[in-house]
């Protein structure tokens, strides 16, 4: 890649100005003929929040909540159904053609399962190149020098280009991944939980690279996990996602030390902590059942069916709109705080 | 797998940490004698029972071992769906298990069936025991599954990564389900999993495995305390903890886990070890006390390796 070629980062990563905002974003999925016909899954249902330039924007929920989709809608590899999503203060959702094509390189994405995500018939070399050639930005010797130089980048070794996907390990899979997602040189990286298929000693190899490249090529991360404990070791700020909307967003610390909804609270009460002292102390907030399915999602209040507060009939008539509750601490609750 | 010995004592509850390939699961296996071919239990007692009477599950015929998984032990998987049939109904299937092993009559069995879920905290479990184990979400199955393998009333139950296909809101709830049912019914478990969080919730001894190996054992305090093997030392320092600040460098583990078909020389972990020395890439330490009640396979121990690099102990 030449220099002339290289996108200028115009990027504030002081953590203070919204790179990417998404407005309402709806991602409806329509599910099944006949007697399912008609119905749809609403994967995500509304959701509003920023992500500032330079930061780690931790989304977490549990299980198909819609993280996944979130993710994918904003790296633009599904359209949304309906909302905006602006990158650097443009709508991506009506940009069309070249000026679209050109955002798209700097919004990538990482993958959950370094073994599906990546072909097994090509070789790592045109795995990690390939954005390359499809944004015809470099062939040949300049495309090979920039995938040597990726990868080096991302602790692989340069001298395994000609080899397939299924001669390395988990670990290294992950790297793969990673250089392919930074070598258009993005700004934004949507990373779908990068770590949760590794075995453990691995994992923090990948945590600390991902930090690494973070901090060299002032990269802007949405990392999305159900696990809070890296969430927590990595993000600046938090969103919590149930059932396709945002019930909360706030700074890291905030989100652990105060939570106000009540999901969140149940949530990081569940969680163990690798020391038993502090395990014979902790006091799990055990929720009832299990999350409803998104086709037909609870009224009112998502949360209600589960939450140990719920007030009726108002939690489960009005949906509590996610708003500003003090100091950026953004949550959807008629009663946040309470439990 | 090599020369793992270790004991469960009745009402105990046991962890077996290790990551894939480290042979935690094929250890449990071994004890229902399910290991698949061509792996076998090439030599080695597995005793059951009290001092005295204890059985060996490697000499029983297979009447006996039939008898022993259904009545002594159960073991529970990480994909309830395996080991459920997905054309019968769930209340049928914990009837059947109970009917196996003929512990109860007939009408027993099927009137323990409800109360067996309930126990497990299904909710409408006389509606529930008439759906399908499709009908059921994860959680359900797992809890479902659980109650299949108490219904004999085990002395011990091995339950093989039970949560970690589960969300973390369903992960407690059957963590603290397992926690009451070794309280109230004095089930001893083993629970068999990659999470040292999780073990540290449940268990109050613990034995870590890597390479096919018990590398360290000991009660669980004592071993996050004080971990005197490497490996565990290290693996304790390379997870994020959700009571600790962002931004602190996480210890790193260098390397892959090992290649079992080709295992190295000397101690199975020394290419990845910070803390080696000369005789760690010749000689395979063996599993000796360090302190009373724990042991572990190590030349040089944390205490000594931080001792002569005490620099290490809060470097990545
Ligand atoms: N292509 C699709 N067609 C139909 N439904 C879909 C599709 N993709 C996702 N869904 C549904 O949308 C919901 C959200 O799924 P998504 O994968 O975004 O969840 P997630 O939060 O990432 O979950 P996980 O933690 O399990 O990865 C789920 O109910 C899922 O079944
Ligand atoms: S709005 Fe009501 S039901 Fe929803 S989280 Fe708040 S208290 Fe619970
Ligand atoms: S024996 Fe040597 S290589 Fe093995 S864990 Fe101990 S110090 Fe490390
Ligand atoms: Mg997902």
């Amino acid at each position: 890649m030449t220099t002339e070629q290289r996108v200028v980062s115009d990027v504030d990563t002081s953590k203070q100005i919204a790179l990417v905002r998404i407005e309402e974003v709806v991602k409806h999925f329509p599910i099944g003929a006949g007697l399912l016909g008609g119905q749809v899954v609403k994967a995500v249902d509304g959701v509003s929040f920023e992500v500032r330039g330079g930061e780690t924007l931790g989304l977490v929920g549990e299980s198909g909540c819609g993280k996944s989709t979130l993710g994918r809608v904003i790296a633009q590899l599904h359209p949304a159904t309906s909302g905006h999503i602006y990158f650097k203060d443009i709508d991506l959702v009506t940009l069309k053609g070249e000026k679209l094509r050109r955002m798209r390189q700097q919004l990538q994405m990482i993958f959950q399962d370094p073994y599906a995500s990546l072909n097994p018939r090509m070789t790592v070399g045109d795995i990690i190149g390939e954005p390359l050639t499809n944004f015809h930005i470099a062939r040949g010797k300049a495309r090979e020098k920039r995938v040597n130089e990726v990868m080096r980048i991302c602790g692989l070794n340069p001298g395994f280009i000609s080899r397939y996907p299924h001669e390395f390990s988990g670990g290294q899979r992950q790297r793969i991944g990673i250089a392919r997602a930074l070598i258009l040189n993005p700004t934004f990286i949507v990373a779908d939980e990068p770590i949760s298929a590794l075995d453990v000693s691995i994992q923090a190899q990948i945590v600390n690279l991902l930090e690494d490249l973070q901090d060299e090529f002032k990269l802007t991360y949405l990392f999305i996990a159900h696990d809070l404990s890296v969430v927590r070791h990595l993000s600046d700020r938090v969103a919590v996602m149930y059932l396709g909307k945002i019930v909360e967003v706030a700074d890291s610390k905030q989100i652990y030390d105060n939570p106000l909804h009540p999901y969140t609270k149940a949530l990081l009460s569940s969680i163990p902590i690798p020391d038993p002292d502090l395990e014979a102390e902790r006091e799990p907030i055990l929720l009832k059942g299990e999350i409803p399915s998104p086709v037909n999602p609870p009224t009112g209040c998502r949360f209600h069916t589960r939450c140990p507060i719920a007030q009726f009939p108002i939690c489960s008539e009005q949906e509590p709109p996610l708003e500003d509750k003090g100091s950026g601490h953004q949550a959807a609750c008629h009663f946040p705080g309470q439990l | 797998m090599d020369g793992v010995s270790f004991h469960v004592d009745r009402g105990e509850t046991v962890g077996i940490v290790g990551e894939s390939g480290s042979g935690k699961s094929v250890t449990a296996m071994s004890i229902l004698r399910l290991v698949a071919e061509p792996g076998r239990i090439a030599s080695g007692r597995i005793l059951f029972g009290d001092e005295g009477k204890q059985k060996d599950v490697v000499q029983m015929t297979d009447d006996e071992i039939r008898e022993f998984r259904g009545n002594d032990v159960a073991m529970i998987f990480q994909d309830p769906m395996t080991s459920m049939n997905p054309v019968l109904k769930v209340g049928f299937q914990i009837k059947e298990a109970m009917a196996a092993h003929e512990r109860f009559t007939p009408k027993q069995a099927r009137d323990r069936v409800v109360p067996m879920l309930k126990r497990v905290r299904i909710p409408a479990p006389e509606d529930r025991a008439k759906n399908y184990p499709h009908q059921f979400s994860g959680g359900m199955r797992q809890r479902a599954m659980i109650a299949m393998g108490l219904s004999n009333e085990p002395h011990l139950l091995i339950a093989d990564e039970p949560t970690t296909a589960l969300d973390v809101t369903v992960q407690a709830q059957i963590i603290e389900l397992l926690r009451d049912l070794n309280r109230d019914l004095g089930t001893a478990v083993i629970l068999i999993t990659h999470n040292l969080a999780v073990v540290a919730s449940l268990c109050t001894r613990v034995i870590v495995m890597y390479a096919g190996r018990i590398v360290e054992e000991g009660p669980t305090r004592q071993i996050f305390k004080s971990p005197q093997h490497p490996y565990t030392w290290s693996l304790l320092r390379s997870i994020p903890r959700l009571d600790e600040y962002q931004h602190e460098k996480l210890l790193t583990i260098s390397g892959l886990p090992p290649d079992l078909t080709n295992p190295p020389p000397g101690c199975k972990f020394h290419p990845r070890c910070r803390f080696r020395v000369d005789r760690c890439l010749e000689e395979e330490p063996p599993l000796g006390e360090v302190d009373p009640g724990q042991k572990a396979r190590c030349w040089v121990l944390m205490r000594n390796a931080l001792a002569a690099q005490p620099q290490q102990a809060g470097q990545p």
